[in-house]
């Protein structure tokens, strides 16, 4: 079996996790959740389930991380968070899930993906998101892993953002990704 | 803000509980009640220091399908390449970035294969490759921006 004939039967058998009442509860929950006393029980009354349904179907998702997290999103830049950097790395395969892995340890990494090289072109296959109050603080925040992940002699590159533009029209019914970067 | 709200922030980016009452079980931990949580919460969602209140789903698993697609525009040409990436309601974010791969954007498709189908279209009425990134490993974030 050939790696892509793989990560599709992957995918398949994931969405098999959801059948058509999670998908009801998904759809019913994705404006958010209401402020009210019993939010489940309110979120339930809209698609004919009962309060402790949901709780049990939403309590399944978040073990099977469909659910990455439940809570609030914060607009970092409205909380002085206003200089954010996808800092990426060449690190040899073998050591990238291990790196991966300890740079989503530090508060400032707010996203960490590995991603294919676009050789000879794009040499780096880790991804991440940093965030700070301004981009000297960036620029300390990625000093500080180059020293407790060992990254002295593995090349980076800092890619600021200058332009966030908005997406006009966005049809798309799905939900969409809530990271910067997918 | 106050203290309260501060401390609302950096309770409720993750944990949020899945139970009858959990505005009230979190007001408890918060030592306040639950009438002030919901009007704290609401004003703050109002005022967009929260942009959204709820479940972050990992989005492949609900099956769609995701890709980081960067592309090198020369300047004098960004704005037309810009407003033809955004006519596509396939693209999520869009971001100019400092640097010589400057275009960096998010497609969400429902499936794989029309990643694919979207790229080539851009391909073609932009007139520049593309480089698309799909995500191969997602790595685990203990996401908190302490106020």
């Amino acid at each position: 079996m050939d790696v892509k004939v793989k990560a599709l039967s992957k995918t398949k058998q994931l969405t098999g996790l959801l059948d058509a009442q999670d998908q009801a509860l998904v759809a019913a929950i994705q404006s958010g959740l209401p402020l009210c006393s019993r939010p489940y029980a309110e979120i339930g009354a809209r698609i004919a389930m009962d309060e402790d349904e949901v709780i049990q179907r939403l309590q399944r998702m978040l073990q099977g991380k469909v659910i990455k997290r439940m809570g609030v999103v914060v607009k970092h830049h409205e909380l002085g968070y206003r200089a954010n950097a996808m800092v990426v790395w060449d690190i040899p395969d073998e050591r990238v899930s291990k790196l991966g892995s300890s740079m989503g340890q530090f508060d400032f990494v707010t996203l960490c993906y590995q991603r294919p090289r676009r050789l000879p072109i794009w040499p780096y296959n880790l991804f991440c998101m940093i965030h700070g109050q301004d981009k000297g603080e960036v620029h300390h925040n990625i000093e500080t892993l180059i020293e407790r992940c060992k990254l002295d002699n593995v090349s980076h590159d800092v890619l600021f953002s200058k332009r966030r533009f908005k997406q006009r029209g966005a049809r798309y019914h799905r939900l969409k990704p809530d990271g910067d970067t997918g | 803000m106050d203290k309260l709200d501060k401390d609302i922030i950096n309770r409720l980016q993750d944990g949020f509980p899945i139970s009858d009452r959990p505005y009230a079980d979190v007001a408890v931990e918060l030592g306040t009640d639950e009438t002030t949580l919901l009007q704290r919460l609401d004003i703050m969602l109002q005022e967009k220091t929260l942009t959204r209140f709820g479940p972050m789903y990992h989005a492949e698993k609900l099956g769609g399908a995701f890709s980081l697609v960067a592309m090198k525009i020369p300047q004098h040409d960004f704005d037309r390449v810009v407003d033809i990436v955004n006519s596509f309601a396939e693209v999520a974010h869009n971001y100019q970035r400092d640097h010589e791969f400057n275009m960096w954007f998010v497609l969400a498709t429902e499936t794989p294969e029309q990643v694919d189908g979207i790229n080539n279209k851009i391909t073609q009425q932009t007139g520049y490759p593309l480089y698309n990134m799909p995500k191969l490993q997602e790595f685990y974030i203990k996401l908190k921006f302490f106020v």
